[in-house]
């Protein structure tokens, strides 16, 4: 594996905010279960909570212009790409100042400025689309990089296969990252694939297939890093495959059958936010009090966005034919 | 008699079609213990195993396909997808193959599949998860497509589409599973191109489809109160079509007003005011046929945008209103 590169691991600056989107990301989720409960916001969401350190990992090693395609899982994909709060909430509560006017909700984010080209609420919808942006990076020149968001499950739809096979022939810059959390809804990966990891797919269509751990986010930057390098340098497509767990149920309507308490136990051990402040504490980059003053910070943030949301109004009947056409 | 609801009227059917013939088996994502995504088929891996309810990886291309393969080899699959939304991906083999192969193989062979599948608006998620598209289906020879409105309609109507040889496509609506209603123990089959009058009426005639049938009847009785008698038809499959049921009610109103929550144009309540107008029944007509359906939109996820895109019960009282003063 690539040493992430010196400047990243030793910079303070580009660190430690990582340590506060992270927490953004698990309050944001935790706020958007609570008004799911109360029926404040409605349709389906899917919970990241646990998974903050692909998300945030991963989005740190790429540029400002550089693109990203997510999921239906997508909260913590949209934040650690720079969206605002605020109009993330805002959407969630159907609001005119959410970012998708309140026409789209938690499955539709998309912030196009900032370079998410959109979640999806179709498993697989987005890797030929990332496919597409890549392929225009390389066209226009552009140098940009596309960082491709899926799930385990979603490597069974013959769109993944597909897109990624194109992407390996005409070698696009594109980078396709798998945040495994061991379900596809109810399927575990180990029932609907036959073999050891996603990342071994890599193989059959000549590309480099890397496998991480996903809770750790020096680990997901320093792999991302060398699959960004190895893009902006003409290489071509990577597989990338995080290892991680959703904490909570796949959406609202989960009883969780299909698991054990006793495994979801462990991998709460295993929390990525916890184990990235231990990192920083060793390295001195802050110290406990510090830590926990950005935690409130982000706590906080959270529940301005909530006011935000609420106090935003609800789109005019006169709104729903706009937009359909450019 | 008991009552039960649309959702537990369609897994009673597939339950008992699978105690009395082994080749029926269900295929689709999350069936298994999760009991699929609107919990129709909970329970029934407890019963029948994982052999018979088969969780699939998600991959609807391949699901679909393995369906029409083993259809044709002998099993009577059902395929559940999650939304019917995803047919998109199932629809390269929905179209051209498994409307196709019995015809271009000269008769041989036959392909005995039901795909179900929940379809429309009113859950408020969004574009990609509350479509309805069965006018695409429609548009294909060779398959069938059935819209059931009741839990008695949905449980008789899944046994005909279990035993016919064609390939079906089953589509559930979301907002009815919950609905009620008399629903017989014991199997039994409604034929599939059979309409159903679910209301008698002599002003005018509403040919409504799923969800709409429960609005239209709603509309109905809001109607009555004020003197208008309005008979509400429910085509209930939409290939086959029982024309003559449609033909002979709007003979008897002199009116004709479809309602579908698809979107209008290009909608299938295009298809059945041309059948009218080709038919016998247009000498009757005392107004023009009226087409009542979703506006060309994506279905948007504010709850009040949402519902403004698709016909409510007011929209379809007025309709009628208009009608009945001939506009
Ligand atoms: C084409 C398609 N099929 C099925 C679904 C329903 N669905 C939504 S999320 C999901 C599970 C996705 O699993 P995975 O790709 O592993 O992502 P995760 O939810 O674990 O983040 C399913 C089956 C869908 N939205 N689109």
């Amino acid at each position: 594996m690539n040493e992430l590169k010196q400047d990243t691991v030793d910079s303070k600056e580009k660190l430690i905010p990582l340590y506060k989107q992270m927490w953004l990301i698990r309050y944001f989720e935790e706020k958007v279960d609570e008004f799911f409960a109360k029926g404040m916001i409605h349709g389906t969401t899917h919970l990241a909570v646990g998974q903050e350190a692909t998300a945030v990992g991963s989005c740190a090693v790429l540029n400002e212009d550089d693109m990203i395609t997510s999921t239906h899982r997508g909260h913590g994909h949209c934040i650690a790409k720079g969206a605002e709060v605020n109009r993330m909430m805002a959407e969630l509560f159907g609001r005119t100042t959410g970012y998708c006017k309140g026409k789209g909700g938690s499955m539709h984010i998309a912030d196009v400025s900032k370079g998410n080209l959109g979640a999806n609420g179709i498993v697989g919808g987005g890797f030929s689309i990332a496919t597409g942006a890549a392929l225009t990076s390389k066209m226009k020149n552009q140098g940009k990089v596309v960082l491709c968001y899926f799930g385990d499950g979603a490597s069974n739809e013959g769109s993944f296969h597909e897109a990624v096979n194109l992407a390996s022939i005409w070698k696009l810059p594109v980078i396709f990252f798998c945040e495994n959390n061991q379900y596809g809804m109810s399927g575990p990966v180990k029932e609907m694939v036959n073999i050891e990891n996603i990342a071994q797919r890599a193989e059959a269509y000549g590309i480099p297939g890397h496998v991480v751990e996903g809770n750790d986010v020096f680990d997901v930057m320093s792999i991302v890093q060398e699959a960004v390098d190895f893009a902006r340098n003409g290489g071509g497509p990577t597989i990338i495959e995080a290892k991680t767990y959703r904490w909570k149920g796949h959406s609202k309507s989960d009883a969780k059958k299909y698991r054990t308490r006793e495994e979801e136990k462990e991998w709460r051990e295993k929390d990525p936010i916890a184990r990235y402040k231990e990192q920083l504490i060793a390295k001195g980059f802050f110290t406990e009090e510090e830590a926990e003053a950005l935690r409130k910070e982000a706590k906080q943030e959270i529940e301005d966005s909530v006011e935000f949301a609420k106090n935003s109004p609800e789109p005019g009947l006169e709104t729903l034919m706009e937009d359909i056409y450019a | 008699m008991r009552e039960l609801t649309y959702l537990e009227a369609v897994r009673e059917a597939m339950s008992q079609e699978m105690r009395t013939n082994e080749d029926v088996f269900i295929l689709g994502e999350d069936i298994g213990v999760y009991g699929g995504a609107f919990g129709v088929t909970r329970g029934m891996i407890e019963e029948f195993g994982p052999e018979r309810i088969r969780n699939t990886p998600i991959s609807e291309a391949a699901i679909s396909g393995t369906a029409i393969g083993a259809a044709l080899t002998g099993m009577r699959p059902i395929l559940e997808l999650q939304f019917s939304d995803f047919i998109t991906i199932a629809m390269d083999n929905m179209v051209n193959q498994a409307a196709k192969l019995r015809y271009m193989y000269g008769g041989e062979g036959k392909v005995p599949m039901v795909l179900r599948t929940p379809a429309g608006s009113g859950t408020g998620a969004a574009a990609q998860h509350s479509q309805s598209l069965e006018a695409w289906m429609t548009h294909i020879p060779g398959l069938k497509v059935v819209q059931p409105s009741t839990a008695y309609d949905a449980k008789g109507l899944l046994k005909a589409a279990m035993d016919d040889d064609n390939p079906v496509v089953f589509y559930e609506h979301k907002l009815c599973y919950r609905t009620k209603s008399e629903v017989p123990e014991e199997a039994y089959s409604i034929p599939l191109g059979k309409a159903d009058i679910k209301k008698e009426g002599k002003d005018v005639t509403i040919v409504a489809t799923a969800m709409m049938v429960h609005k239209s009847l709603e509309a109905a009785e809001q109607l009555e109160s004020e003197g208008i008698s309005v008979e509400v038809v429910d085509p209930r499959t939409l290939v086959p079509l029982d024309e003559e049921t449609i033909v002979e009610s709007v003979k008897k109103t002199g009116r004709l007003i479809v309602v579908h929550e698809a979107v209008k144009r290009g909608g299938f309540g295009g298809e059945i005011a041309s059948m009218i107008a080709e038919s016998e029944a247009f000498d009757y007509l005392d107004a023009p046929i009226k087409r009542l359906g979703g506006k060309a939109v994506p279905i948007p996820y504010n709850p009040e945008l949402e519902k403004a895109a698709v016909p409510q019960v007011q929209d379809i009282v007025e309709a009628v209103k208009d009608t009945l003063k001939g506009l």
